[in-house]
């Protein structure tokens, strides 16, 4: 059979960088087939795709070196547009990129382009709506849908074209963990229907494998590190090279010292099977393992007391909310998209006022505060750095906060040097902040607030969209803050992170506050799972698979042992 | 949050008609005022644009700052007017009949009064049209109908994205206040001097302008890479055929130029209805 897309010694390299960007990739891809490329950030997966749809080079300028060939043509020869017939590319942030104001135009748009006459795009609309099962939204508008459907009507929209190819760049990036999984269900559905190619960027290799994928190709600095089944990937040793997250369940199959073999079947924990010596491993390990110790509270840093909040349209945001945050805790705030929990953020900042309840920070009551004076109390960090960051200089946008209260040249310098020496900032003091990677204006962000040397930090998503590399860093960089006395409120989606780094969890519900438990209880629990859209780990199945009677308890302890290993590499 | 300048959800016959006869209908309706000093006709104008703003459901709450916005300008323009030639009105109708006199070449005339008068009854005539096309019309609905008379697609699309994104822009405009505030930055009007106050909202300039070109960078990926700029011509999923409405606006258009012209051509003798 002949490749539908095939890469022969190919490089590329963008005219504003003197290095190429790709070295020598050799892939072929068959039709049919489906394909998950994998690597750290700045491995060039983001470049390769942007080859594929034609963004390199008409919209990112820069040259070819070997060949591609798409469906036996030399991509050379060929345009976006012509391109943008065979492959259809459904980008990461499906927020960003609706063009049309309701559904039904938005799924059109392509049609459009393309001159069709109204009543076959109609037609058309209506059909592919089926198939992702929008059809019940055509007329709203793209931005009121949940996260879970607005992918879907990006997809309808590439999916009205009928190409033979679909890219999916970072398809789980914004979505919360239940809707993550049925979002790669469907893909695997229209990928299986539509007998299209798939090919999927992605980092989380453990949710992207919930369905079977043919072949993994893993990337670093420019070239392809390996192209193989996901089985003989999982029993390799490159995934920790790399710095991809390997699934949960091998992690702990390799902490019981079980080895992970082809013939165990490892790239489903549902396919997974373990002989009787594999298990008794397991279980032995287990054991072993001391349960964690409770964590030791401090005093209560925040009170919230029977909070309840409407929106100015009647919109009941949040309903009877108690809890409270004690000092040096890492506490996560969990819950799927307009859950509440921005709003609770909000309250406590002092961004919008309650109508009913009090917040206590201290031990004082909030309510006759300013924004500016709790400031002094809790620092806010919000998801996208770009929006906070003011002044052109690190220096400047660090000290901020401090100028504008007044204080004297010398305390603000040393101030400014304490923090930035503090986030790892010292040999960056004199740059300008647009010289800086996302994971460092992040980290620049923090250091504005922190020089305000508040009791607590709140971060919204801290880490959404970061790879697994740069997740880590700003993880560990924040573990490293909590450790040195800071409070920590993350507000997050992402199960990983509540798993390995917080504390405690507060799950957030439509607007009620469901549990305030230890992570591990969270998500041993299938009930609350359900309510706030997270998803089962996988720790829990392989406990049941081993004849472990209490998932909970092994899923702490494990934590516990993985926290431990991070510790001391 | 304050409406600025964008589309208002309602179910009226105004907002049911295609964009692009209400915006020829807007072409010629302003045409037929622009050209006319007739201010019996001119206040004719007023009342018809009242009873359709009536129809269209939009209240005067909605456009509110629009309103204040246009009004300031009228009235800086008068005043100019008046500055810069206070017998304008004396040249115009030939005869002069002074009710107050001033200063130097400054008096007050009847015959300036008139020319006033008409000058605000144009911005009356004109601008609850201009609204009601505005608010009535939705950013796509917008681009089309630029498109139907002629103006480029890619032009009328990027018009309309900007439109479109006026909300969101404001959405991020506070957000970042809000972050600024709580990092310091004073924004209350009781507290903070309007001089401190515009400054600080220059500070917000940076992070709103970074974020919008990241915005812009990706839609305009997400569009080319469907196909957007491939043809010379675009078909639109909305279009629709003209109904009784539209014929109607159209009509009612036409009908407004029609009259500016004959008042001109038989009754005024010229654009300017003269009384003395």
């Amino acid at each position: 059979m002949e490749p539908i897309i095939s890469f022969k010694d190919f490089g590329f390299k963008y005219s504003v960088q003197k290095e190429p960007t790709l070295h020598h990739i050799d892939l072929d891809i068959y039709p049919g087939e489906k394909i998950l490329i994998a690597g750290p950030s700045g491995c060039g997966k983001s470049t390769l795709v942007s080859c594929l749809n034609g963004l390199a080079p008409f919209a990112y300028a820069g040259e070819y070196t070997g060949s591609l060939k798409i469906r036996g043509r030399e991509a050379r020869d060929t345009d976006i547009f012509e391109r943008s017939k065979v492959i259809g590319t459904v980008l990461q942030d499906s927020d960003a990129q609706f063009v049309g104001l309701t559904v039904a135009e938005d799924i059109a748009f392509a049609l459009e382009n393309d001159q069709v006459e109204v009543d076959a795009m109609h037609e058309r609309v209506r059909e592919v709506a089926g198939l992702v099962n929008v059809q019940g939204h055509l007329q709203h508008a793209p931005g009121d849908l949940s996260g879970g459907q607005k992918q879907r009507v990006s997809l309808a929209g590439v999916l009205v074209d009928d190409v033979d190819v679909l890219l999916f760049d970072e398809p789980l990036a914004n979505l919360d963990p239940a809707t993550g999984e049925s979002a790669i269900e469907l893909i695997d559905r229209i990928g299986r229907d539509g007998g299209k190619t798939v090919i999927i960027i992605e980092h989380r290799l453990e949710d992207v494998l919930h369905r079977d994928i043919d072949r993994v190709i893993l990337m670093d600095e420019g070239r392809i590190l390996a192209d193989m089944s996901p089985r003989e990937l999982l029993c390799s040793d490159l995934l920790s090279r790399t710095g991809i997250r390997e699934p949960l369940y091998i992690t702990a199959l390799k902490y019981a010292g079980v080895t992970v073999r082809p013939d165990i079947c490892p790239e489903h924990i549902e396919t997974l099977r373990l002989s009787e010596d594999d298990r008794a491993k397991v279980r032995d390990w287990f054991e072993h393992l001391p349960d964690p110790a409770p964590n030791e509270l401090g005093e209560a840093l925040l009170d919230a007391e029977n909070i309840s909040f409407a929106y100015p349209n009647g919109h009941q945001a949040l309903e009877d909310i108690s809890f409270s945050v004690r000092r040096g805790e890492m506490t996560a705030i969990a819950g799927r998209n307009g859950a509440g929990k921005s709003t609770m953020c909000k309250l406590i900042c002092g961004f919008e006022k309650q109508q009913k309840g009090r917040i206590l920070l201290a031990g004082e009551d909030a309510a006759d505060l300013s924004i500016k004076e709790r400031a002094e109390h809790v620092g806010y960090v919000m998801q996208n750095p770009n929006q906070m960051i003011s002044k052109v200089f690190i220096k400047d946008e660090v000290g901020l906060g401090l100028v504008l209260r007044g204080r004297s040249a010398e305390e603000i310098d040393a101030a400014v040097e304490e923090t930035l020496k503090t986030c790892s900032l010292s040999p960056f003091i004199d740059w300008p902040v647009s010289a800086l990677s996302y994971g460092q204006k992040k980290r620049v962000t923090i250091a504005s607030i922190l020089s305000l040397r508040p009791d607590m930090i709140m971060l919204d998503e801290p880490t959404a969209g970061q790879d697994f590399r740069r997740y880590t860093e700003i993880m560990e960089f924040l573990e490293e803050l909590n450790r040195s006395g800071v409070t920590v409120v993350l507000i997050t989606h992402d199960m990983h992170l509540m798993l390995e780094y917080a504390h405690r969890t507060l799950v957030f519900s439509e607007g009620h506050l469901l549990a305030d438990d230890t992570p591990a209880a969270v998500l041993s629990d299938p009930a609350l799972i359900e309510a706030a859209s997270l998803k089962k780990t996988s720790l829990y199945d392989l406990a049941g698979l081993c004849g472990i009677g209490d998932p909970k308890a092994f899923t702490a302890r494990f934590i516990e042992s993985d926290r431990k290993a991070r510790r001391t590499p | 949050m304050m409406n600025i300048f964008n589309y208002i959800e309602r179910k009226s016959p105004v907002h049911a008609m295609t964009g692009a006869s209400k915006l020829l209908c807007l072409l010629l309706w302003s045409f037929g005022a622009m050209s006319s000093f007739d201010p019996r006709f001119l206040l004719g104008l007023l009342l018809v644009a009242l009873v359709l703003f009536k129809i269209s459901k939009i209240g005067v709450k909605d456009v509110q700052f629009m309103l204040w916005f246009t009004m300031a300008f009228c009235l800086l323009n008068n005043l100019l007017i008046y500055l810069f030639s206070p017998q304008h009105g004396v040249e115009i109708y030939g005869t002069c009949h002074e009710l107050v006199h001033l200063a130097g070449r400054y008096n007050i005339t009847a015959e300036q009064l008139l020319y006033h008068l008409n000058v605000v009854l144009k911005y009356l005539a004109t601008i609850p049209i201009v609204l009601l096309f505005v608010t009535t019309t939705d950013p796509s609905e917008f681009a089309s109908s630029l498109n139907r008379i002629g103006v480029n697609y890619k032009i009328a699309y990027s018009v309309a994205l900007a439109l479109r994104y006026i909300p969101d822009i404001q959405r991020e405009y506070h957000d970042i206040t809000l972050s600024l505030q709580a990092r310091g930055v004073e924004m209350n009007r009781k507290k903070a001097a309007l001089i401190s106050r515009l400054k600080t909202a220059s500070g917000t300039l940076v992070p709103l302008i970074l974020s919008s070109m990241d915005r812009i960078e990706v839609i305009s990926n997400a569009m080319e890479l469907r196909s957007f700029g491939k043809n010379k011509k675009r078909t639109w999923y909305r279009a629709r055929p003209f109904g009784a409405w539209d014929i109607g606006a159209i009509l009612l258009g036409l009908a407004v130029l029609l009259l500016s012209v004959a008042l001109s051509a038989f009754v005024n003798h010229g654009r300017y209805y003269n009384p003395f």
